[in-house]
């Protein structure tokens, strides 16, 4: 038995024969041609060829992943006869008098080469573009098929990595687990085997050796174990495993359209936290009833400079419009602490968690507050908007953002540009200070979202960030708890809804405690969606809230 | 020749996706070269992969320019189509 440790990018476990995908021997002779016109038409017949097969792969994309991954095959039929790129091998052909494949490698690698040397990350990646489209159309000159799988059974399918091309011709009911040597977590590999829900672990370098080829592997995508030839023990508790997780998908699935209410009837809004437009797709894939935190700072992280209200106005109307009827909470900008931007030129801090940060940076750099808010309240017309200010401590801060909405609400009308009327301003709940003020700031705003990170760290005083804390720092600790139902009690005698978007949402030992207190909505990572629906239809509130409030009223166990 | 500049509005720039529908566009007007400006350098705007490797972000300003045919009414349709996708 051999063990070999990579990085599981898609769970489930799958066992059967090792196979390592075979790459088509493209090895390109370079020769002169007699027949100049002939080798010319000849290419242009191996163009068409490759412009018919990309239009088929493009087709069976859109059917499996979706308009985004066809339209990169569209762009690939685009490359193919991109004039240029036809212009220097026609020049190769004709001037030359060298043979069609040779041309058309070293005119790929001269496009790729030039892709390869610009400065944006994105445009260096079309490198690979325009090698896999020419390598498209030298296989087809040479007459070699494309990399497959030869095999009658299913196999578990080794590579070094998976070109986009490569990945979507593969006949996938061969397919049972992935391996690759390289790729990331974000690479096609791992995002199609998460798509078609098949068990991926990659980044094992040169520890799977061809002569494995064959023999018996089980693949283990959460974990990235890996095991050749398992022994009966080891089988028998990978298969066990197996079943297990089948069973809970199988069950988890079955979760998807029901309500999240408990056995007694209570029901919780069940949201998800996400840090990206694209994260919208998983949040409907798991069933999220919508977007309890989106985190805005992204916007800032990835531009070199502050991004522009358009900038933003496109990405918040994309979260909108994708999420369709469903509410969407958008946090303000949160950056400061553990999250520096550099153009912000903010001065460093001893404390930065307790320093200029959030809306402390949005209060006294108005400018930079008013350019979000203006493409918040822009992009409110396309969907059910909720905007929350993040680091509140004070009555008179959250005073101060509403008039700066109430400013932006009156230019837009001067400027005839349309937004929501029925926009929910609400706030982060992650200082003690507002969870004691929460009376008084309920009267301010239309609802309350508890971060319970930053609350735990500020209420126990212990730095989120240090990992040798342990034992003191304890989410679970009653001052929090406490704090928790004083924050929803305050929000429900001011007839306003509250949420939790803490990590603590998905916390599943507490979701009882969060349903005794009365907590309106949990939002949560996209996967914790169904596991926490179960919990909540498990549970039954009548049954336990009395000892739930009275260990919190009187704890014993952890003072 | 009849000529415009516009201001990059989309997030990500001219990448492959807007850029190939450019050219999409741009296909339809046979009787008229289009070139596509940015600063110094400047390509034929049927070209995808030149287009793509002027590596043209938001907030650039390019100059688009349109020579034989129907001036004008090629210049505005094409005005129109970076308005609506760029």
């Amino acid at each position: 038995m051999i063990s070999i440790q990579g990085k599981g990018v898609s769970t489930g476990i799958a066992a059967g024969p090792l196979y390592f995908f075979r790459r088509a021997d493209l090895t390109v002779r370079d020769f002169k041609v007699e027949d100049r016109d002939a080798e010319w038409q000849r290419f242009k017949a191996a163009q068409a060829k490759a412009i018919e097969q990309l239009g088929e792969l493009a087709e069976k994309a859109r059917k499996e992943a979706g308009d985004e991954a066809a339209m990169l095959f569209e762009t690939h039929q685009m490359m193919a006869e991109d004039l240029d790129y036809e212009e220097a091998i026609e020049n190769g052909i004709r001037e030359e008098g060298r043979n069609a494949e040779s041309v058309v490698s070293d005119t790929g690698e001269q496009f790729a080469a030039m892709f390869a040397a610009m400065d944006d990350p994105y445009f260096q990646a079309r490198s690979a573009d325009v090698k896999d489209v020419s390598g498209r159309i030298v296989s087809i000159l040479l007459g070699v098929v494309q990399g497959g799988i030869d095999s009658d059974v299913p196999v578990v399918l080794t590579a070094d990595d998976l070109a986009p091309s490569e990945t979507v011709q593969l006949d996938k009911s061969k397919i049972l687990g992935f391996i690759t040597s390289g790729g990331s977590g974000s690479s096609h590999t791992a995002i199609l085997a998460r798509t078609m829900g098949i068990p991926a672990v990659i980044g094992v370098g040169d520890q799977v050796k061809k002569e494995y080829e064959g023999r018996e592997v089980i693949v283990d995508g959460g974990t990235g174990n890996i095991v050749v030839e398992p022994d009966e023990a080891a089988r028998q508790t990978l298969m066990a495993k197996k079943e297990q997780l089948r069973k809970r998908q199988a069950m988890l699935e079955q979760l998807k359209g029901k309500p999240n209410v408990s056995k007694d009837g209570q029901s919780v809004r069940v949201y998800c936290n996400i840090g990206n437009p694209e994260d919208v797709h998983t949040v409907l894939e798991n069933d999220g009833g919508g977007v309890g935190l989106f985190r805005s700072e992204f916007l800032y992280l990835e531009c070199d400079d502050y991004p522009t209200e358009d900038y933003q106005f496109e990405a918040y109307k994309k979260v909108l419009t994708d999420m369709g009827d469903k509410e969407v909470v958008i946090r303000t900008l949160d950056i400061g602490a553990d999250k520096q931007i550099g153009y912000f030129n903010l001065p460093k801090e001893e404390n930065p968690a307790m320093g200029n940060r959030a809306l402390r940076i949005c209060l006294n750099r108005p400018e930079i507050f008013r350019t979000q808010l203006r493409a918040l309240y822009r992009a409110s017309a396309y969907g059910h908007l909720c905007i929350m200010f993040p680091m509140v401590t004070s009555v008179w801060e959250v005073r101060e953002a509403k008039k700066l909405c109430e400013q932006v609400k009156k230019e837009l009308t001067k400027e005839g540009i349309p937004y929501a009327e029925d926009v929910q301003l609400g706030i982060m709940i992650e200082t003690p200070a507002a969870a004691v003020m929460s009376d008084r700031l309920a009267k301010e705003v239309d609802f309350f979202s508890c971060g319970t990170n930053d609350l735990t760290q500020y209420t126990l005083a212990c730095d989120r960030q240090n990992n040798d804390l342990g034992r003191f720092f304890n989410p679970h600790h009653p001052a929090v708890l406490r704090l928790l139902k004083m924050v929803a009690d305050n929000a429900h005698k001011n007839g306003i809804w509250v949420g939790i978007c803490g990590e603590l949402g998905a916390d599943l030992t507490l979701t009882e405690t969060f349903l005794s207190i009365g907590i309106d909505e949990l939002s949560v990572s996209p996967r914790s969606v169904l596991p926490l629906r179960q919990k909540i239809r498990e549970a039954d509130v009548r049954q336990c809230r009395e000892q739930i409030l009275a260990d919190l009223a009187c704890d014993q166990t952890q003072i | 020749m009849k000529s415009f500049t516009y201001t990059i509005t989309d997030p990500v720039g001219l990448h492959a996706r807007p850029a190939g529908l450019l050219v999409k566009a741009i296909k339809e007007f046979a009787g008229s070269t289009i070139t596509l400006a940015k600063g110094e350098k400047s390509v034929n705007a049927l070209k995808l992969m030149g287009i793509m490797q002027m590596g043209i972000k938001q907030g650039d300003e390019v100059t688009v320019s349109v020579e034989g045919g129907d001036e004008e009414a090629v210049a505005a349709a094409v005005e129109k189509f970076f308005k609506e996708n760029l």
